[in-house]
């Protein structure tokens, strides 16, 4: 062992008690294939805690009923939990105000919201929007449609080789016929830690909107709306320990009462009549229909867990232990690891010589090492550096030095017989 | 040998390896032993896109009546099996490869790479080679 290794091993102690989060996560004692799960695909989804399963359990147990709608108890009950959300949500990530908070199904919705919503009222043939090459399918597509449907026009900022956003490329972008930036704040494809604050004061000195993808960053860094000045910030729950199928939307209060409802339906309204309908107020305007009531809950408890945990620890115990994993797999011959910036955050990207990602990836699995193999929802990027796909090993709190160790064990097995 | 004996001759082949990584080290030197398709049917007519891995795909009728089948993938371990299924099915009659029935695959425990979530264009690959067999059928 080397000293730094040792180092590295003796401060990741200090940081997180990993043993006992572990034995919070029920799922990360199965085993998988005959040996223990070694499960690395959480930028795909990540895994829930006890707490947050105990909570989607409770509340269809003891709390379930429709809310906004119900004046007896039950009802009242629910809808106090989903609003006492919001606020959890709110202070999460810095929002002036819990009603720039709208419940969506994911981050794709949350996107889909604001293309079709702003570009519906705001886009007209010959304005602009600019994304970035790293930018998964559900920050590229949701563009390009409204684009084509305006006769708007998609920039795309290009990234350099170690997978760095070109900020000197995006100013040149940058004009008058900008109206609107859609960036990832994380990629979650090479695990680059966008400069988001200093895109979004770019495209504001140009009087353009900034939508960031925080689907990969909220559950690895702290964010704070405020502080980044973002007009709109979406992500999902699932990826943070909670739920599938509930996300965010945050937005500011007044680009979002600007902007027309989204679905029509029940509780988005104020009064109906067949001649005129008129729109409830913020958040509910964006939130038709029943929500997912259990979702908003979820992901609020999922919330609490970070915190109990504090997102600062997370994010450096997670940057020890890219650290360690990133300076194992170098060691390796014929691997090439796809993204190297600077900055990045939990995600280990890579290609070895003369196999396919899926090759590895389907061996590693029969050793119980679960890792994503493939584009990753992100098509232009690997074209950008012409690969078919790459595998790759997302990381979080409750991964392991030793699960590194089997990773990488797993790995050189899998080269052994491919090649 | 028809193709049941075929596959059950694979069945036989299978039935020898114990550990799942000797299945896979076989299935992978089979890969690496597959005669590569022609460049010039490596076409995009002939690919068979999966998610994962990329699945090429050619057939030809002989003189004989008989479908030759010739295959590649950018994926080891798709071509490996990629290897088997023409091991099966290639050098048959349009009317027998239609009238067969595959189950070699799941009896050797490889089912899982047929299932639709893999994406790895075999599932594609056998609905299309039976789609060629209905097809030189007709032109019969
Ligand atoms: C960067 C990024 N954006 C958007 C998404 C889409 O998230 P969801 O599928 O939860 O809507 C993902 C998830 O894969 C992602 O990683």
């Amino acid at each position: 062992m080397t000293t730094k290794l040792r180092h590295v091993l003796e401060t990741k102690t200090n940081i997180l008690d990993v043993e006992l989060i572990r034995s919070e996560f029920p799922i990360l004692s199965r085993k998988v294939n005959g040996h223990p799960l070694v499960y690395l695909d959480n930028g795909a989804s990540s895994q829930k805690p006890q707490q947050v399963i105990s909570a989607i359990s409770k509340y269809y147990t003891y709390e379930n009923s429709n809310i906004h709608r119900g004046i007896h108890t039950l009802s009242q009950e629910a809808t106090n939990a989903y609003e006492e959300a919001r606020i959890t949500v709110q202070k999460f990530i810095g929002a002036e105000h819990s009603h720039e908070v709208i419940f969506t199904e994911g981050t794709t919705e949350s996107i889909n919201l604001i293309a079709s919503c702003y570009g519906k009222k705001h886009l007209t043939s010959g304005d602009e929007v600019i994304i970035s090459t790293m930018e998964h399918h559900s920050n590229i597509v949701p563009w390009q449609m409204i684009c084509e449907e305006k006769g708007a026009v998609l920039k795309v900022v290009p990234i350099n080789d170690k997978g760095e956003f070109l900020m000197d490329e995006y100013e040149n972008l940058l004009s008058d016929k900008t109206k609107l930036v859609a960036i990832s704040h994380v990629s979650n494809t090479l695990g680059t830690i966008n400069p988001v604050k200093e895109i979004v004061a770019k495209a504001h000195q140009k009087g353009a909107l900034v939508l960031i993808d925080g689907a990969q960053a909220v559950p690895h860094t702290k964010v704070d709306v405020q502080e980044l000045d973002c007009d709109f910030y979406a992500f999902s729950a699932h990826k943070m320990f909670g739920p599938t199928g509930v996300g965010i939307l945050y937005g500011k209060e007044d680009l979002l009462n600007d902007l027309p409802p989204y679905q029509g339906g029940g509780d988005m309204i104020k009064t109906v009549t067949f001649e005129k309908t008129t729109y409830n107020e913020l958040p509910h305007k964006f939130e038709a229909g029943t929500p997912n009531i259990v979702g908003g809950i979820a992901i609020a408890e999922a919330i609490k867990y970070i915190n109990k945990i504090g997102i600062d620890k997370i994010e450096a115990y997670e940057h020890e232990l890219l650290a360690y994993a990133t300076e194992q797999i170098q060691q390796i011959d014929g691997v090439k690891i796809i993204g190297e910036a600077e900055k990045k955050a939990s995600v280990l990207s890579f290609i070895v010589d003369g196999t396919h990602p899926s090759d590895i990836g389907m061996i590693i699995d029969k050793l119980g090492v679960a890792i994503r193999t493939g584009h990753h929802c992100t098509e232009p990027l690997m074209n950008r550096f012409n690969i078919p796909g790459t595998a790759r090993a997302s990381f979080a709190f409750y991964n392991t030095f030793e699960e590194v160790d089997i990773f990488i064990n797993a790995l050189k097995k899998a080269i052994k017989m491919l090649v | 040998m028809t193709i049941k004996e075929a596959q059950d001759e694979i069945i036989d082949e299978f039935a020898l390896f114990d550990e799942w990584m000797d299945k896979y080290e076989h299935i992978i030197e089979l890969g690496k032993d597959l005669p590569l398709i022609e460049e010039q049917y490596k076409t995009e007519e002939n690919l068979i896109k999966g998610c994962q891995s990329r699945v090429w795909l050619h057939a030809e009728l002989t003189n004989d009546n008989n479908i030759v089948f010739t295959a590649d993938s950018d994926a080891i371990i798709t071509k490996g099996i990629i290897a088997l299924m023409i091991r099966v099915f290639s050098n048959h009659t349009p009317k027998e490869i239609a009238q067969s029935e595959l189950y070699f695959i799941d009896q050797i425990g490889l089912k899982e790479h047929l299932s639709p979530t893999r994406s790895n264009g075999l599932l594609s690959m056998v609905k299309q080679i039976k789609m060629y067999s209905i097809a030189f059928q007709a032109k019969a």
